[in-house]
């Protein structure tokens, strides 16, 4: 009889008959750490679903932003299931922890952390089918093997669907997981095949599948006017006013609530997005800017001036060696002043999510967000309700890149539905809305020192950090990371910080941290190499010639593989042989080099570039080297991913601030926050370096090396070195 | 006021302001939602539709300014030929990433193919760069759009 099977430490499978003959498989991950909360069977969900007409239905269990995760997982599925891709129907999963464990899309962790128990649960399924078959021709199960779709025998002519071996299935033990032989990789199918998107066939006909497309009965749109003024708070405003305009059905006050990120505000609701947007107009609202009007971008680099002057230096967070000594002794002392400013997400969909107060004090929200989970919990926390009253449809987004890891979108629209009970909302953000109320990525100074000793070795190495208060949460976007490179391949070392107030909202950009830190490391290396006579990719072989790979660490996910100094030697190595590193390049024209490790992926690339008769950097080329482990689950959106990922970092180098003026954000819109468009893309050269690791995430860890690669070739062209982001051209006069 | 309006061969009423935005009339008056918002300003494509034939921008397209004009959408792109053509090169390559700004991208290569069947790379990029595409897809939508102008000048010859 059907029974639950534990799979690895954290799968659970049930099988059950469906309607009409079918089988289905379910399948629970529960969060890792937490104790397992089923119920009973019916609670499972149908995560494989074997239709008697051979078709195949899987669950998507994590939000899609683009990163093409709605495919991937089910891809692992459907090639230990051995199904027929073709067959195969992705449905995307509620949100609900206690099936699915995390739904997250973000850190670029859903590949490590679902390589093995997706695969899994499609092999356990194929293990049933087989089973069933065996049992019908009344032959050993170990005579068995599948073709897509199919239980054959091989040698004889059985052979039967899995829609015809379904019913029997369902009727399988699930099987032990030590009984479980998980594919060779030479013998995947779908795997490591070019699979297009499953939702591109309905993205090319415009159906409606993104957050903002959700249509209900009787919905009404809401616009939210809040403070340009990061901190402000509302004083009055006229929502008699608002209300007279045309269309407009209520407006009502919102009051902050900084634990769910709620900020205060005023609703706007009216029969069409547009009008309730114009009347935001006649609200005229008076704030009260307290002390954070004072606050600027040049402020904040003006206090980084003068925690540098001070002397008496910041918080020391990392030290090894004898760095005073370095310094005191060495050769040569090298040190440079840089920084990044704020950068805004700036998803092309703008934030917005839909919420329903149904009548019997339940919720439920069409939401696009990356972490539908959190979204959950805080919208029930701010609701007082457990969570399960809060029913989230997890919905396709126009993009995250880390902004839709905050839900505070969610929790506003939920405070706005719940005035209106029994009708829908949908709340939508202006573009400007998006940019003047973004989590950015912390902007950040840095004094960094090198000691050379007389044998150009690199002795010493200093950083004096300045950024951000942002309170102790969980994670912190503005830290820089104790081990950052070179901390353990240089003798002597000190890191210290210097936090700033701020009222300014900060959050993760896509490749959080090393956007920013990649650039200023690797300029600095690079200066260093120049200075003893080398070049960057020579000083990063040198300094991490014949170190074994680090320990494994404890993470998120469990142990994982430490930092491989081999790994970073193999895709530099890989990489200056793509550009031909070293060989003349065109006239006016030169090459630089950037490497950095995130998010367990290692990239080393190089940009060729030139500088136009009025200054501005032009990218020619670039090439990619880039080891994610032993196997590229799907080459189309492998490539796409690292494709946008370097021309995202080379608009960040080039064109991309949020500057704070009067506490505010500045930029608005895409005239003064100028993206990267068709004309600027280069030539993009991609190869994979497969290594015996299992495969990790691709949404981040290609952008941070373009950045100094780009500024890198800048350098070697004109011998004038970038330190501040974005690049002015005024640099090169 | 109700303006008569012709989207995708059809004559539809609209009960709205004149100076509201024909983007805002489709998605939310008449529900069609695969033009898409963007900016709200003329600078990123995502809304862009047909109007007479040529590529607009439906975000700054005021509703009393549409007049006799043939209005046509994304949700009816698969009945031109270079519509489909450049829809089924889309999934060839898999262009899309997010795919939020693939409608406006697909309306504005299907005005440019259709005024110029054969476009050089500079051309491509000076039609299409208007149209942000915030997940950076632009190697793959430059080349699905110089396939089907190859793929057409094969067919012509
Ligand atoms: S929404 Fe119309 S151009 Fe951006
Ligand atoms: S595919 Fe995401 S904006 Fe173009």
């Amino acid at each position: 009889m059907p029974d639950t099977v534990q799979l690895s430490r954290r799968t659970l499978l049930k099988a059950s008959a469906v309607a009409g003959g079918g089988f289905a498989l379910a399948a629970t991950f529960p969060m890792a750490g937490r104790a397992t909360a089923v119920s009973s069977p019916a609670d499972l969900n149908a995560f494989i679903t074997i239709h008697p007409d051979n078709s195949v239905t899987i669950i998507g269990k994590n939000p899609e932003i683009g990163q093409g995760i709605k495919t991937m997982l089910p891809m692992l599925i459907a090639e230990e299931l051995d199904a027929d891709w073709d067959s195969v129907t992705v449905e995307q999963g509620l949100t609900d922890a206690a099936k699915y464990g995390p739904q997250l899309a973000g850190g670029s962790f859903a590949t490590p952390m679902n390589w093995i128990p997706m695969r899994q649960a499609g092999a356990a399924a194929r293990a049933m089918l087989m089973a069933a078959a065996a049992q019908r021709w009344g032959v050993d199960a170990a005579s068995l093997a599948t073709d897509p779709g199919r239980v054959v025998q091989p040698g004889t002519n059985r052979s039967a669907t899995f829609g015809e071996l379904a019913s029997d299935a369902a009727m399988m033990a699930v099987p032990d997981p030590a009984s479980l032989t998980l594919k060779d990789q030479n013998d995947f199918r779908i795997i490591g095949r070019a699979i297009g998107g499953v939702d591109s066939p309905r993205i090319v006909r415009g159906e409606p599948i993104f957050g903002v497309d959700t249509q209900l009965d009787g919905m009404v749109y809401a616009a939210f006017e809040r403070a340009p003024v990061f901190g402000a708070t509302l004083k009055s405003a006229d929502l008699d006013a608002a209300k007279a305009q045309p269309g407009v059905i209520d407006a009502f006050t919102i009051a902050a609530n900084p634990q769910v990120q709620l900020v205060e505000g005023i609703a706007v609701i009216a029969d069409n997005w547009w009008l309730a947007n114009r009347a935001r107009a006649s609200l005229a609202p008076q704030w009260d800017a307290g002390e954070w009007e004072s606050h600027s971008s040049a402020g904040y680099a003006q206090a980084a001036q003068e925690a540098w002057k001070s002397g008496s230096g910041g918080e020391v967070f990392a030290a090894q060696g004898d760095v005073d000594a370095a310094f005191a002794d060495a050769d040569r002392v090298l040190e440079a002043e840089y920084s990044y400013p704020f950068l805004a997400h700036v998803a092309m969909e703008p934030m917005n999510c839909t919420a329903l107060m149904h009548e019997d004090g339940t919720m439920e929200m069409w939401a696009p967000s990356q972490t539908p989970q959190g979204g959950q919990q805080a919208v029930a926390g701010y609701l007082g309700m457990e969570p399960d009253r809060v029913k989230v449809h997890i919905t396709r987004m126009g993009g995250g890149f880390g902004r839709r890891l905050n839900n505070d979108y969610m929790v506003q629209v939920a405070a706005i539905a719940k005035e209106m009970p029994g009708t829908p909302v949908q709340l939508i953000w202006s573009r400007e809305d998006d940019l003047r109320s973004d989590f950015y990525r912390p902007a950040g100074w840095h004094k960094v020192r090198a000691a050379v000793d007389a044998q150009g070795t690199l002795t010493g190495w200093a950083d004096h950090f300045v950024t951000f208060d942002l309170g102790d949460g969980a994670y912190n976007p503005a830290a820089m990371p104790a081990e950052e490179f070179p901390a353990k391949y240089v003798d002597n070392l000190k890191f210290e910080q210097t936090k700033l107030a701020t009222a300014v909202p900060m959050g993760a950009l896509r490749a959080p941290t090393s956007n920013a830190l990649a650039f200023v490391m690797q300029s600095f290396l690079d200066e260093v190499a120049h200075a003893t006579g080398k070049d960057l990719p020579q000083l990063m072989l040198e300094l991490t010639d014949g170190v074994a790979p680090e320990p494994p660490t404890q993470g998120f996910m469990g142990s994982q593989p430490g930092f491989s100094a081999p790994r970073l030697q193999a895709v530099t190595r890989k990489v200056m042989e793509m550009a031909r590193w070293g060989e003349p390049v065109a006239d006016g024209h030169a090459l630089g080099f950037g490497f950095y490790y995130s998010h367990m992926g290692y990239f080393a690339e190089v940009v060729e570039a030139s500088l136009d008769s009025r200054n501005n950097p032009v990218v020619h080329k670039v090439w990619v080297a880039g080891d994610v482990g032993s196997q590229i689950i799907n080459p189309f959106g492998a490539l796409n991913q690292v494709e946008g990922s370097i021309i995202d970092g080379l608009g960040q180098a080039m064109q991309l601030a949020v500057e704070i003026e009067g506490g505010a954000a500045k930029q608005s819109n895409f005239h003064n926050y100028p993206l990267p468009r068709m004309p600027m893309t280069p030539q993009i050269d991609v190869e994979w370096v497969l290594s015996d690791n299992a495969p990790t995430g691709l949404g981040e860890p290609a952008l941070p090396p373009v950045i100094p690669a780009l500024t890198n070739a800048l350098f070697a062209l004109s011998g004038k070195r970038v330190r501040s982001l974005p690049i002015d051209r005024a640099v090169f006069a | 006021m109700a303006y008569r309006v012709t989207i995708n061969g059809e004559t539809r009423e609209i009960d709205a302001p004149g100076d509201m935005p024909l983007l805002w009339a489709l998605r939310n008056e008449l529900g069609m939602v695969g033009t898409k918002f963007g900016c709200g300003i003329g600078m990123c494509g995502a809304c862009t539709v047909h109007v007479d034939g040529q590529a607009a921008r439906s975000c700054s397209l005021p509703l009393s300014a549409v007049g006799e004009k043939q209005v046509s959408t994304v949700e009816a792109l698969e009945q031109t030929p270079v519509g489909q053509a450049l829809q089924e090169a889309w999934l060839e390559d898999d262009v899309m990433q997010c795919g939020y700004c693939q409608a406006g991208q697909l309306m504005n290569a299907t005005a440019l193919l259709t005024n110029n069947p054969n476009p050089s790379d500079g051309e491509i990029d000076a039609a299409m760069q208007g149209n942000i595409c915030r997940c950076a897809c632009y190697k793959r939508i430059h080349g699905a759009i110089a396939k089907v102008a190859r793929d057409g000048e094969t067919v012509d010859a």
